[in-house]
């Protein structure tokens, strides 16, 4: 087995080395206009509109109840947030804090190993809750870092997908979100941009959502001074 | 049920040219899905000098990543080692079928399911498994389609490009238990994800294709809309990835500009619904993700083409598309009548090094040469200056070490007399003069029948007076 590596490596070995400058990625990039922290949010908002998703600005203290609502325009039944997270655990508060019209949703928590509930992930849980780890303005993108608190399928397998995002958090592009997170420096197993629900084109070119992954996708743009619903 | 027919050689490549272009369903099919695809992609790209700006940086990054090929492997390697990948070198398509089953045999797996890898069409993935009494299901929508129907992809990009949604209806119906016969392209896209959702958990192994493989960081990058690449690698308990070794990058800054240009080039989308960067399996305390990741190397010719230094700018591609989505051929003939894995204008110019000249030369030949799939390339592959180069290749003498297996497999003994025959007559003068004198004399001699010309044009006919003779006339 090492030997098919070595005859590879040895053949492209034996071709005299070009000499190829490294690209000027930093520099293509400072060439593009830089958009300030509200032009980051328009324009954020916009191409997730435009990629099919809702957008809901709030206030960041009302944030649980703008997902109850959603959630109860929705006719969800179950929720599922990561266990032991701080948004999972003010959202529950909330949600049994009951008001008069008490919801019918359950919140659940992904506590457990995949493979232990996997049909029931699969079949009964109607939405799951994200928090994203940053966002891109200039393609409405969501940036999810996976790991315990924040599971790979919990963002994929129930239909609606719920993301609350900081207004802060909004970088330019991916280039500057890398560059400025430092990305480079370590990685969480699995790193994933969400710009939409899952979608497909592969029948006629007619677009459809919901092709594997989620049907809706619901973004939450938390503004610290309180935004405007 | 999978097609198992990977390659049919270009000996009728000519008959099924013929039979796509005379089939008008087929040929309105294309137009349509080419028209869509181009406009689309005008949109994304509305001002042409922040294009070449653009594209300008992916073929420097392109250029670069592959003037450094062997080390950057080498990196790659240590890195997703590190990240507790496995790493498989495989030189030839046989070579990763047998990595991949001997992985599959370990867990005694029945079950595989696919994510869109190209890679895998390539090697004759399915093929492999199915032989050893493995199934092997494609995940994406439309590569579900194509296998559902016994057929291979007719587009990288759109794989069932080439098929009417009434003919998804009635393949659903008649092969999919407890189906009605739908025109509904929602109702047919729910169908597809319930069956598959069944077929994610009941998966051994998940395999996926990489767009992009970075060295500094280990990581994998895929690029989706649909979600099935997530599920592949993340429901099974095994991920494996397969990929060509022109792949790597070397940093993840190299990510953004390629991503940027592969979906508005492939699509004319401002970017895909999911891009999933992979960087390890499941670690301790985190409650899904794969428990192994393995990632296959493949050679398969490009360890080849790499060694000459033209030749080696089709390993820039990054699979957009775009060449066969601009090109007039492709939209005339559709992907099919290739015979190959990759067709349209890439596919001709790639296919030579996976697959030898031999079967693939006239590939080269059916183009306009137009310039159509360089002036949309991402990554400036100058791909009619090499179709140009193996056409000549095709029908240059046969040498040992040639930079593509079966040079001269176009060569014919007639058309070379005939040419070194032009040679000779055109570098002498008196020769010359006394041959071109002959032919004007003996006009009335041109034969009517001239084979390929005549087949659908005047015969050629020398003029009764040589240029030079009229000059004289003129000076006179």
């Amino acid at each position: 087995m090492s030997t098919t590596r070595e005859r590879i490596l040895g053949r492209l070995r034996s071709v005299p080395s070009a000499d190829v400058a490294a690209p000027a990625v930093d520099a293509w990039y400072a060439s593009q206009e830089d958009d300030d922290a509200s032009a980051r949010v328009g324009k954020l908002t916009a191409a997730l509109e435009a990629s099919h998703a809702e957008v809901h600005h709030c206030a960041s203290r009302d944030w649980s109840s703008v997902v109850l609502r959603i959630a109860e325009e929705k006719s969800l039944r179950t929720l599922l947030v990561g266990a032991g997270t701080p948004h999972g655990e003010a959202l529950r508060r909330q949600n049994d804090s009951g008001n008069a019209t008490k919801s019918d949703l359950q919140i659940v928590d992904y506590a457990a190993s995949f493979e232990t509930w996997r049909e029931r992930l699969f079949e009964n849980i109607d939405a799951g809750l994200s928090v994203a780890h940053s966002a891109i303005a200039e393609t409405g993108s969501l940036i999810l870092w996976t790991g315990p608190s924040e599971p790979r399928l919990l963002s994929l397998v129930p239909p609606v997908h719920f993301v609350l995002l900081d207004v802060d958090r909004i970088h330019a592009t991916l280039y500057a979100a890398m560059q400025t997170e430092r990305w480079s420096a370590g990685l969480p197993t699995n790193v994933l941009l969400v710009s939409g629900p899952s979608k497909t084109a592969d029948i006629q070119q007619t677009l459809a959502y919901g092709a594997h992954g989620p049907r809706e996708l619901v973004v939450i743009l938390r503004h610290a001074d309180g935004g405007a619903s | 049920m999978s097609q198992t027919v990977h390659f049919h050689s270009a000996k009728e490549f000519a008959d099924r040219t013929r039979a796509a272009v005379g089939n008008p369903a087929h040929r309105r099919s294309f137009r349509g899905a080419m028209d869509f695809l181009q406009a689309k992609r005008a949109a994304q790209f509305p001002d042409p000098q922040a294009f070449e700006n653009l594209r300008t940086l992916g073929e420097a990054i392109r250029r670069y990543s592959l003037a450094h090929l062997p080390d950057l492997l080498e990196r790659l390697e240590a890195r997703l080692t590190a990240n507790g990948f496995h790493v498989h070198w495989a030189e030839t398509a046989e070579d990763a079928n047998a990595i991949a089953l001997d992985i599959a045999r370990r867990i005694e797996a029945r079950h595989v399911i696919k994510g869109k890898s190209m890679v895998s069409e390539e090697v004759g993935f399915n093929h492999a498994m199915e032989a050893a009494g493995i199934e092997a299901l494609e995940s994406d929508m439309g590569e579900y389609i194509v296998q559902l129907a016994g057929e291979t992809p007719s587009h990288i990009i759109m794989p069932a490009i080439h098929k009417t949604k009434q003919e998804i209806a009635t393949l659903f119906a008649e092969r999919i238990p407890g189906v009605d016969y739908t025109e509904d392209v929602d109702e047919l896209i729910r169908i597809g994800r319930q069956v598959l959702r069944r077929k994610f958990l009941a998966a051994d192994i998940g395999l996926s294709g990489v767009n992009f493989a970075v060295a500094e960081t280990g990581t994998l990058c895929l690029v989706e809309n649909e979600g099935n690449g997530r599920m592949c690698t993340t429901v099974p308990r095994i991920h494996i990835a397969i990929t060509g070794i022109e792949k790597v990058v070397e940093k993840l800054e190299h990510v953004p500009p390629l991503y940027s240009l592969l979906t508005r080039s492939a699509t004319g989308q401002a970017v895909t619904t999911y891009l999933n960067l992979i960087s390890g399996p499941r670690r301790s305390g985190e409650l899904d993700g794969p428990e192994e990741v393995h990632l296959i190397l493949v050679d398969n010719g490009r360890s080849r083409a790499y060694a000459d230094e033209q030749m080696r700018a089709t390993l820039q591609c990054i699979r957009c598309g775009a060449c066969m989505n601009h090109c007039p051929v492709y939209a005339r003939i559709g992907g099919h009548a290739y015979g190959t894995t990759y067709p349209g204008p890439i596919g001709a110019i790639v296919s030579p090094h996976l697959l030898g000249l031999e079967s693939t030369y006239p590939l080269a030949f059916a183009s306009t040469l137009c310039g159509a799939c360089g002036e949309v390339c991402p990554v400036r592959i100058p791909i009619p200056e090499l179709l140009v180069r193996l056409r000549n290749e095709a029908q240059a003498l046969p040498t040992a070490n040639a930079p593509v297996r079966g040079r001269g497999a176009a060569r014919r003994m007639l058309p070379s007399a005939v040419w070194r025959g032009w040679a000779f007559v055109y570098g002498h003068l008196k020769t010359y003069r006394l041959v071109s004198w002959l032919l004007s004399r003996g006009r009335a001699l041109s034969p009517a029948n001239q084979g390929a010309w005549t087949a659908s044009r005047t015969p050629l006919v020398p003029a009764p007076k040589r240029l030079r003779d009229l000059l004289k006339e003129h000076s006179r």
